[in-house]
């Protein structure tokens, strides 16, 4: 984000309390929240007082199904004393303002989703918001009845003043609340024992628009005279467009224009990902079809003997060298030397591609002096600086509406379709939608990096482990980033204070760059996803080479509660001993150490990520080369639940989605080509992989929530790959999972698929 | 010209008879409750019905559909007010994370429980096959049994 450092400087009364604009309507003196339209009741930019007594809140974030538009009304709804039945939630669109040396923010706080800070950004400021209103209206009300407010207080919609028998709805005081200058204080927030809304079960409050086909997305989109666009890309890495004959796709009805779309040199920082061939049309199918009969000739790429082959032989010659010391805490070499056994093992954990469900889309309308940009987006200022570099638009003069979003997972952390969009628009002068297909997401995405890990640890006589190293050659997700240095490449890859740092005394980590072509981004959870299947798995691998028991040994590593040092994202401190409640709880859900019939076993793992903890224990069975999940425990301790109902439902989720990426799926490469398109050769798990018994624990630790919408992935890979060993005796070093136990896997339904309906 | 009934109106199309069924309802009938998932009949996204069975609607040419009765999650419910049991269940067990695929999962799970009306979970996995990339496929199951529920009920 950016903006931050503006001299624009938002204050609280600005944000929190309106003023009363011309011809009666509440605005603040900045604009209100989402559309201005008179007659509304407005109070601030987050809260609209219906004059039927229902609320409207804000939204500055997007939701991208985390769940986000139930958890930040319940917050408002909470300390400004209103029924959760009448409260409403709308977006809101990207708020910057133009100051002297940039842009600052708008709303008084950052817009936008990624490493799990979504419901976090919110927790002050909302329940702020409501706070502070709620104190208003009770201003309000004193002074219209002459009584000291303190006389006053509130039940649900309305303040009371016990002392007048006097009950008023908010509906009647907004517009005295609003005139009322507020004070410079913050109003007292509410209490946990206080909450009824704040941590209760509260039903997604879009869940009838979703059922009912209502709700809608970015690729729903329709506007006066749009265009419809789709992009011809190159399968090999970064080739550009060297000609091509459109004779045959202008042939098609509806196809109204065809042209090559720019890209960046390779190995420079992206706005888009590489030239191609855009087809504009009058509907999405025409420009399809365009696509399809056009014929382009593609210049030689520098990527075009990319290969995974050739990738994974380099990590492994890099790794026989000396690679870039990041972390080395005590004396790694003599503990080794001094250690009565060293245990190394080499782990892979390949390229995956972020496949939302909703594919990639934007509307764009670039007109002379403005912009218009539609989008499903996790960073609407991103898109903003998007549509700026390619049409040279100022931002102020650009609209960035945010969609629902059909999943974000990190892909749409990168606004490269938003560039795209607004190119085809700058160029046809049409309000156009771009929408890309399976094919191109699968094909052009900013992957989750690939990379072999080399981990060793020393172990004493006792069992004790003295020393640890982590050697990792990876593709850096910070590739092609602009203004990074090779030495920070790491950064992304290796998150230095995650365990064991400060629990074991000697550690080391190592990096080695491994530049292949393929793009790469955050894919929830970045490198935690690949951090936790390696030390959850070595850690098992540890005990069973020495003879310990994996849960023994990680409770033993773990220890009793304290706070230690993370600088990283999710710190200023971890907490071991949350980690060690978790794997406690979950080991005793499961059973741990129950005798099981041969073939069966039982898993465990857990992993802190961005300031939240998770544990899941597995059991398997493995027969004849078939796995079954037979049982699934999963626990999450993210401080505080605001939205239990939601933290259940990302810890389901994530534990899935880890689960579904650690079974089967993987991109490779080819001859510069990646070599997966569609869910037919890139099969995310279906209903079948998912047991019936699986359970879900929320375990509250203190008041302080963190989000939950990654926290729920990284530790599940391993607890299933450690469940597999304990089935088979047999480790799975290599993701993914499918093809090594033998025959196809249970969960695979993608054969019935394509026969099904 | 193709002319069909989409959630009982009469309708008729006269562009390429090749044109799948998801892009008709989408761009052309402008009901945009049916998504686009990948186009090749894997994800069930665009999952709509077809004379009340369920078809992937995009590898299904429109030419296909003339004559026929075609239903999209927007005319499942039998009025504005009321939901089908699948979709009051999916409410119960608020099923939806991001949502993208919940209207094909849903017209799926119609279709399987008028096949299946007491299904067990092998029947599930079996037949069930539209993917959720949020993973909401444990609310799925239970939402597809408190279905097959609500409607037994419905019947007696």
């Amino acid at each position: 984000m950016n903006g931050q450092a503006g001299q624009y400087c938002v204050t609280r009364r600005q944000v929190l309390v309106a003023g009363l604009g011309a011809a009666g309507s509440l605005v603040v003196g900045l604009p209100a929240f989402a559309y201005e339209e008179q007659g509304q009741r407005t109070l601030g930019f987050f809260i609209r007082i219906i004059a039927d007594g229902s609320v409207l809140v804000g939204l500055k974030d997007p939701e991208i199904g985390q769940g986000l538009r139930t958890a930040v009304p319940m917050m408002v709804a909470e300390e400004l004393d209103i029924d959760w039945g009448r409260v409403r939630i709308e977006q809101m669109p990207l708020g910057i303002v133009k100051t002297a040396d940039g842009y600052a923010w708008k709303y008084g706080g950052g817009q936008g989703v990624g490493g799990s800070t979504g419901l976090t950004s919110n927790w002050n400021l909302m329940r702020q918001v409501g706070a502070d209103a709620r104190r208003q209206l009770i201003r309000a009300a004193a002074r219209r009845l002459g009584v000291d407010e303190s006389e006053c207080g509130t039940r649900p919609g309305s303040v009371v003043c016990a002392s007048r028998d006097t009950e008023i709805p908010y509906g009647d005081l907004v517009v005295e609340a609003a005139t009322l200058p507020a004070p410079d204080d913050p109003a007292p927030l509410r209490g946990m024992d206080d909450y009824r809304i704040i941590g209760t079960r509260r039903q997604t409050i879009d869940a009838r628009d979703i059922v009912t086909g209502k709700a809608m997305y970015g690729i729903d989109t329709m506007r006066p005279d749009m265009r419809y666009a789709v992009i011809a890309r190159a399968s090999v890495l970064n080739a550009r467009v060297k000609s091509f004959d459109d004779s045959k796709a202008r042939a098609i009805e509806g196809v109204l224009d065809v042209f090559t779309i720019e890209g960046p040199e390779p190995g420079e920082p992206y706005i888009i990902l590489a030239s191609g061939v855009a087809v504009v049309a009058t509907s999405t199918w025409a420009a399809m079809q365009g696509r399809t009969a056009l014929d382009i000739e593609w210049e030689n790429s520098p990527n075009a003997a990319d290969s995974s082959e050739r990738f994974w032989r380099e990590n492994e010659e890099m790794l026989r060298g000396d690679g870039q010391v990041v972390l080395d805490d005590g004396d790694y070499d003599a503990a080794m030397a001094a250690a009565a056994k060293t245990v190394m093992h080499q782990y892979r954990v390949p390229f995956v591609s972020h496949a939302p469900l909703e594919p990639q889309n934007c509307y764009a309308f670039v007109e002379a002096d403005k912009c218009h940009i539609i989008a499903p987006t996790q960073m609407p200022a991103g898109a903003s600086r998007a549509a700026h570099a390619v049409t040279g638009i100022p931002r102020e003069n650009i609209r960035v509406d945010m969609t629902r979003v059909g999943g974000g997972f990190g892909r749409r952390l990168t606004n490269d379709y938003v560039a795209e969009a607004a190119m085809i628009s700058k160029k046809t002068g049409w309000p156009i939608k771009l929408v890309w297909s399976r094919e191109d997401d699968i094909k052009h995405d900013f992957y989750r990096p690939g990379g072999l890990h080399e981990m060793h640890a020393g172990v004493d006589a006792e069992g004790r482990v003295t020393a640890w190293a982590q050697r990792l050659a990876s593709g850096s997700k910070y590739y092609r980033r602009p203004d990074m240095p090779d030495e920070n490449l790491y950064q992304a890859e290796l998150y230095v204070d995650d365990f064991p740092r400060r629990i074991i005394d000697n550690v080391r980590m190592e990096y080695f760059h491994n530049p292949i072509g393929l793009p790469r981004g955050s894919w929830r959870a970045p490198a935690h996803t690949a951090n936790a299947f390696v030390i959850q798995s070595f850690i098992d691998e540890i005990a069973h080479e020495t003879g310990q028991d994996p849960l023994r040994l990680r409770l033993d590593l773990l220890g009793e509660p304290r706070e230690l040092e993370y600088s990283g994202h999710g710190g200023p401190t971890f907490n071991p001993g949350r980690l060690a409640r978790l794997l406690r709880f979950v080991a005793e859900r499961i059973d741990y150490g129950k005798r099981l019939p041969k073939g069966r076993g039982i898993g465990i793992a857990s992993h802190f990520t961005f300031g939240g903890y998770a544990a899941h224990a597995m059991e398997v069975t493995v027969a004849d080369g078939k796995l079954a999940i037979e049982r699934i425990v999963a626990a999450i301790d993210c401080g505080f639940a605001v939205h239990p109902n939601g933290v259940d439902a990302q810890l389901q989720g994530g534990t899935i989605d880890g689960l579904s990426t650690a079974l089967g799926l993987e991109i490779t490469v080819k001859d510069g080509r990646v070599q997966q398109s569609n869910f037919d050769d890139y099969p995310l798990a279906r209903i079948a992989m998912v047991p019936s018994l699986f359970e879900t624990h929320i375990l509250n630790y203190d008041d302080v929530p963190t989000g939950v919408g990654e926290i729920g992935i990284p530790s599940a890979a391993p607890a299933l790959t450690n469940a597999i060993f304990a089935a088979t005796g047999m480790r799975i070093r290599a993701l993914p999972v499918l093809g090594q136990l033998g025959t196809d896997t249970r969960w695979d339904a993608t054969s019935a698929a394509s026969k099904q309906i | 010209m193709v002319s069909f009934t989409i959630n009982s109106e009469d309708v008729s199309f006269d562009g390429d008879p090749g044109t799948p069924l998801l892009w008709v309802i989408r761009d052309h009938l402008e009901l945009r409750g049916t998504k686009f998932g990948c186009g090749i009949g894997q994800c069930g996204a665009c999952t709509v019905h077809v004379d009340g069975v369920a078809q992937r609607s995009c590898v299904t040419p429109v030419s296909t559909a003339a004559g026929r009765r075609i239903t999209t999650i927007e005319g499942l419910a039998p009025s504005p007010d009321s939901l089908h049991p699948v979709q009051q269940a999916w409410l119960e067990h608020d099923v939806p994370q991001c949502g993208y695929c919940q209207a094909g999962q849903i017209m799926a799970a119609v279709d399987f429980l008028n096949r299946h009306p007491q299904p067990s979970d092998a029947d599930i996995d079996a037949s069930i096959t539209n993917i959720c990339r949020c993973g909401t496929y444990v609310r799925i199951r239970k939402a597809i049994h408190r279905a097959a529920e609500l409607a037994a009920r419905e019947k007696s």
